[in-house]
């Protein structure tokens, strides 16, 4: 069981764990003297923390910089103990100890009360989904282990909590340095009847009410190490909920592809025929379907998670740089990862009072903040408050996760970023007194932006320039244009990753856009598109139309390609093709062939 | 779940997230139990198959047997083995049992320089060639981008407070002030260019748990570890100049179980062993720092 010690600097989280492992007889031989000696070496009074602030820097300042796992084991179970820094600087690391404990102890200094942090740290309990709360409170020998200043603190904190929906499961009085209430009572405190602190680690109930969930995999990554001579095709990835069954019919959200599950594969176990929450498992299907890496793989009898862009969730931001409008954030949620965009901040709320407020126009480190979140593409997620391992998430920005947050709610996004900032594009498009009909008279033939698609690269360059050729024999005014031209030249200042891949997908929709504004039959050739690029190019392109060109297997989700060419087809054939549905949409005139 | 299988499933999940998300992968087997452990939990990840190659820093003063054994399990297991070190010093006499330098000044050239050296791909590299049944030098100077590391939280201080992805700067440096955070099986995965990062799969596992999931998964572990008759074992394996072993009678695993449960070993450190450790007050964090495992 992970148990993380959490609260403000300097009330003595570090003492508190030192002296449990101490007391338990948990440090190894060799340590608490190698301790020790370094203490009288630098002429310094031993303190149990320095067990745990172990790198030096932490001994030079006295406080503890990063998260320190402890081991240590009753009768009962065994525990990683996770020490959380109380300075406000190391908040990160501290967030990053909380998240993976499943009860946390919160220590309040007995003479200075409970602070800023105390506050701060009970708020993130609550966010990170932290339901099992105990709160020692430290440092009594300081108030004459006065009963009546421990029920104060007690009082004020339990308030404190109620507002955030958390119910402590104890309060503690102890004195770590005197050994008071941590592993054994003492007459000190003869007045406290509930539990000491050792006695409060084995009162922690493990629960997993997660097999009883609805089934969530969250698709890791897809296996097939045919090198190897190993034909399976794997989905791999760890049940974040639920359990699965040989035969089960599933469903992989967003794209909506459904199979079943043919068998459970695993390295050195017996043949399984079921998995359940928690394991890191791996399925191959029954009927083979095209789906990408972080797509949620979930059970059709089960209720479903929502598909959408736009949500309503609060968030939690460790950024050096203030969250902002302006900017294109990563987004990872379970295992896919999507650009993403702050539409809105309803609310920054100060998790060390809980005031809010509701102007602000940025999200600053260490604000708390309830915003509207946007998605470039759809996204599967469940709420938080029905699943919360699938309804969390956090935001990347310049390399670094920047943020943390939960979903509370999905928002109907029918009026995306996209649509509203091509509607204003279009909206103050100066054109000249030629109009598209005038200029289609003109040259005698239509405007299209003519798109292939599929794996086969250089079949498509084949038949893309045969068609270029065609066209431009036949006196119409057509563009080929390569990618690799466009990533060299006009995307020549952004990387070209998965990252930066949107805005090479905005850029040749602009491009498109003037192309065929210009009359012209524009035509290239993209790979890896998916159903959302080719609808942001057809948005991009628009008041045009565009004409999608498949060949090889139709890898599309929903979309259907104006034509599927099969792999590997030849030119000619492929070319007349092509024409034929030019004529059909009426870009080319009969008469003009 | 049990304990050991919630080990195993987070470890499967890092690994699986490192293959994901760095197409420069390598991982360090230095043929003691850990990174073994780690090799079996590759297996376990990608279903029997390891898709990234191994990388072994052989500081020549390795004991013998590691060498046989890790060539054993090159071919055994079609692993994809490099092997780098530190050949300058080697020819030069320049290490600690030519009386050279110190033992922390010995392992900084012979593991952390050509550990350095080796990834970035400007010492050459050896690789195991599995038609020839040797070692050829490896045409691929790519540097790695991603190294996984079989180290452990208890091992040692500064060990307990690294990340599972873990990165460092150009100059493999560590800064422990300002790690990223990681939540919710989310970790750093993003880098700017210039970085890279060390996977550490086995963080929360304790010498315990590794011997418990060896005899669980009946992993062919180095004799090594094992009393053959002599009344001695090795406890944790290094270089023969600065490694011994240790009294025990433990001839099996369960052995070694016993021993650290409720025997002789359950409150004595892991690396007492190891002489490095303990040259100055933080030895270890110092070597660390500068990019040893």
């Amino acid at each position: 069981m992970n148990v993380v010690v959490v609260g403000h600097v300097d009330h003595g989280k570090s003492t508190i764990i030192g002296r449990l492992l101490a007391d338990t007889h948990s440090i190894p031989d060799g340590k608490l003297e190698q301790v020790k000696a370094t203490c009288t070496r630098n002429a310094k009074p031993f303190e149990y923390a320095f067990l745990l602030d172990a790198l030096k820097d932490e001994q030079a300042q006295g406080i503890t910089i990063d998260t320190a796992r402890s081991f240590f084991k009753t009768e009962k179970r065994r525990y990683i103990i996770i020490d959380a820094p109380g300075h406000i600087e190391f908040l990160k690391n501290m967030i990053t100890g909380a998240s993976r404990a499943d009860a946390a102890f919160i220590v309040i200094d007995a003479k200075e009360g409970i602070q800023e942090n105390s506050r701060r740290h009970g708020y993130i309990m609550s966010m990170l989904g932290i339901n099992q709360v105990a709160v020692i409170v430290n440092k009594m020998d300081l108030v004459g282990y006065n009963e009546q200043k421990f029920n104060e603190i007690a009082r004020e904190y339990s308030e404190f909590l109620g507002r955030l929906n958390l119910r402590p499961v104890s309060f503690i009085p102890i004195s770590a340095i005197n050994g008071v209430n941590i592993g054994a009572r003492s007459t000190d405190i003869a007045w406290h009847k509930g539990p000491t602190v050792l006695e409060q680690f084995d009162a922690f109930e493990l629960k997993d009410s997660r097999t009883s969930l609805p089934f969530r995999l969250p698709v890791q990554d897809i296996y097939k190490f045919t090198e190897a001579g190993d034909d399976r095709r794997i989905f791999a990835g760890t049940i974040s909920s639920g359990t699965a069954k040989v035969g089960d019919e599933i469903v992989f959200l967003p794209s909506g592809k459904t199979s079943s599950i043919k068998s459970i594969e695993s390295f050195n176990t017996t043949e399984k025929k079921k998995a359940s929450t928690g394991e890191a498992t791996g399925f191959t299907l029954t009927k083979q379907v095209y789906v990408k890496q972080g797509e949620l793989m979930v059970k059709a009898s089960d209720p479903m998670p929502l598909v959408g862009a736009r949500f309503r969730a609060n968030i939690f931001w460790m950024g050096k740089a203030p969250l902002i409008r302006e900017k294109r954030y990563t987004i990872k949620l379970n295992a896919t990862r999507s650009s993403l965009k702050l539409v809105n901040i309803i609310n920054v709320i100060d998790a060390s009072d809980l005031s809010s407020e509701k102007n602000k126009q940025q999200v600053d480190r260490h604000d708390v903040a309830e915003c509207i979140l946007e998605t470039l593409r759809p996204v599967a997620f469940d709420l938080v408050k029905d699943i919360k391992f699938t309804g969390r998430f956090v935001i990347i920005d310049n390399y670094e996760i920047a943020g943390a947050g939960i979903i509370l709610e999905k928002v109907a996004d029918q009026d995306s970023t996209l649509h509203d900032y091509v509607r204003d594009r279009e909206f103050s498009w100066e054109s000249g007194t030629i109009s598209p009909a005038e200029r289609a008279a003109i040259y005698g033939h239509g405007a299209k932006f003519v798109v292939f698609t599929g794996d086969e690269t250089t079949t498509k360059d084949i038949i893309a320039t045969e068609l270029e050729k065609q066209l431009i024999h036949s006196s119409f005014k057509t563009y080929y244009l390569r990618m690799s031209n466009v990533i060299r030249g006009l995307d020549s200042d952004i990387k070209y990753g998965p990252e930066e891949r949107e805005e090479h997908i905005r850029r040749l929709g602009e491009l498109a856009r003037i192309l065929t504004d210009s009359g012209q039959i524009f035509i290239t050739s993209v790979t890896n598109v998916d159903d959302y690029d080719i609808k942001t190019l057809q948005l991009l392109n628009s008041p045009h139309e565009i004409l999608v060109v498949n060949i090889g297997e139709n890898k599309f989700n929903s979309l259907v390609p104006d034509l599927n060419l099969e792999a590997g087809a030849k030119a000619g054939a492929a070319v007349e093709a092509v024409f034929s549905l030019l004529r059909q949409k009426k870009v080319l005139l009969d008469f003009q062939i | 779940m049990t304990h050991l299988e919630k080990l195993e499933a987070l470890s499967v999940h890092i690994l699986r997230e490192a293959y994901r998300e760095f197409k420069s992968l390598v991982m360090l087997w230095s043929i003691g139990k850990d990174s073994t452990v780690l090799l079996w939990l590759t297996r376990k990840a990608f279903l029997g198959h390891v898709p990234f190659p191994l990388l072994h820093i052989d500081t020549g003063y390795k004991i013998p047997e590691m060498i046989e054994y890790r060539d054993k399990f090159a071919k055994a297991w079609h692993l994809n083995m490099l092997v780098g070190e530190n050949s300058s010093a080697l020819g030069s006499h320049q290490t600690f049992p030519d009386g050279k330098l110190n033992r922390i000044e010995c392992c900084k050239a012979l593991k952390s320089e050509a550990l350095k050296h080796t990834l970035s791909g400007e010492w050459p590299r050896k690789r195991f060639d599995h038609n020839l049944g040797d070692y050829i030098i490896d045409q691929n100077v790519e540097a790695f981008t991603g190294v996984i590391v079989g180290v452990r939280a208890d091992e040692e201080g500064s060990r307990s407070k690294e990340r599972y992805f873990s990165p460092r700067d150009k100059q493999n440096d560590w800064d422990i002030g300002d790690q990223p955070p990681e939540l919710w099986h989310q970790f750093k995965t993003d880098f700017a260019p210039g970085t890279h990062i060390r996977v550490h799969p086995l963080l929360d596992w304790t010498e315990l748990d590794i011997w418990e999931y060896i005899a669980k998964e009946n992993i062919p572990i180095i004799p090594l570890y094992f009393n053959r008759g002599d009344g001695k074992r090795y406890r944790s394996l290094g270089c023969y100049p600065c490694t011994k072993p240790v009294d025990s009678t433990a001839t099996d695993i369960r052995g070694i179980v016993e021993e650290l449960k409720t025997g002789k070993f359950v409150n004595i450190a892991e690396r007492a062993g190891r002489d490095q450790d303990k040259e100055d007050g933080g030895g270890l964090e110092t070597l660390r720092r500068e990019g040893y495992m």
